[in-house]
């Protein structure tokens, strides 16, 4: 391997290659022309997006493709705020009558306070969106086994919470992580929890595939700046990743040779 | 006749397709799906469609989100 390797370095989901590693959110932002900077300063290939009524009242009211290009960005519609797995599917399916395509994000949400996934409503809702012919992307807690029955399932990666979504709090269980990347063979992505550039890092160093985040850049005070962060987070992580870390020592090692001291 | 849209009553001249309620909306039919009773209309059929009175409609379209 060289340093160019990474070049070639192409995550796959459900048979797509994207060059980039960094999924973001489009909620939160001040409005569609930030997002639209921060999407192309974070080098995203994939944006969220929720599926909700239009204006009835204002339908000339500015609407998220009109910012933000299906044609460039490949959309990822979510089921946020879908508590069951039929209200999920009906979701996605509008969804991809809007758009067009079958690639989307499953996330079944089991309590307001901690919007932690209904685990056990999100491996329902997973079986009826692959029977459905949907990729399905899936939230979930991040726990290996939970993990596992979704790869059984057939999701086309899966996306463990590095933290409670919009706390920021960064990865809060490496080991549970780094677990679900052993066994998986689908990609794993750090969805959820990632605060600022360090934690899109270790997230990338324990071997994630790719992270998705939302909130550690809309709610940034520059969040155009904040977007470009994360790219080079992200890069930096994976490129450390596939670099191979050195081992840890308990004490020090000096760097310069101590034969030939004066 | 009486349509409910995304929640709301409205009222529209009968027969009408889901193309010309959609125009009659002033909603661009590129940019959302629509879903009749329960069942999802495909872009295809917007203009063979008819709208029935009773009928309950939810149009729907990408908007920000995480």
């Amino acid at each position: 391997m060289n340093a160019d390797s990474s070049k070639d370095d192409v995550l796959t989901i459900a048979g797509r290659d994207f060059s980039s590693r960094l999924i973001i959110g489009t909620g939160k932002y001040a409005d569609y022309a930030e997002n639209a900077a921060a999407a192309e300063a974070a080098g995203a290939e994939i944006v969220t997006v929720a599926v909700r009524r239009v204006n009835l009242s204002d339908p000339s009211a500015p609407m998220l493709i009109d910012y933000i290009d299906p044609k460039k960005y490949t959309f990822l519609p979510n089921t946020a705020g879908c508590f069951t797995g039929e209200d999920a599917v009906r979701t996605l399916r509008l969804a991809r009558e809007a758009g067009g395509w079958s690639l989307v994000k499953l996330e079944v949400l089991g309590d307001e306070k901690t919007l932690y996934p209904n685990m056990p409503e999100t491996l329902r809702s997973a079986e009826l969106l692959v029977k459905e012919g949907f990729d399905v992307m899936v939230y979930c807690s991040d726990d290996p086994i939970m993990a596992k029955q979704l790869e059984d399932i057939g999701c086309c990666a899966i996306m463990p919470l590095a933290a409670p979504i919009g706390s920021g709090l960064g990865v809060q269980n490496p080991i549970n992580i780094r677990m679900i990347i052993e066994q998986s063979k689908v990609p794993v992505l750090v969805d959820a929890g990632v605060g600022t550039a360090s934690d899109a890092a270790i997230a990338m160093e324990l071997g994630c595939d790719g992270v998705l985040m939302n909130t550690a850049i809309a709610e940034a005070k520059n969040p155009v700046l904040m977007a470009q962060a994360m790219r080079h987070a992200v890069i930096a992580g994976r490129q450390a990743y596939l670099a191979g870390r050195m081992a840890k020592r308990l004490y020090a090692d000096p760097s310069s040779p101590l034969a030939g001291l004066i | 006749m009486n349509v409910q849209i995304n929640g709301e009553m409205r009222e529209f001249e009968a027969p009408m397709s889901i193309l010309q309620l959609l125009q009659a909306m002033s909603l661009p039919s590129q940019k959302i799906a629509v879903e009749l009773n329960l069942e999802i209309v495909p872009k295809s059929a917007y203009h063979s469609q008819m709208v029935a009175a009773g009928d309950r409609i939810e149009i729907v379209h990408f908007i920000g989100g995480g």
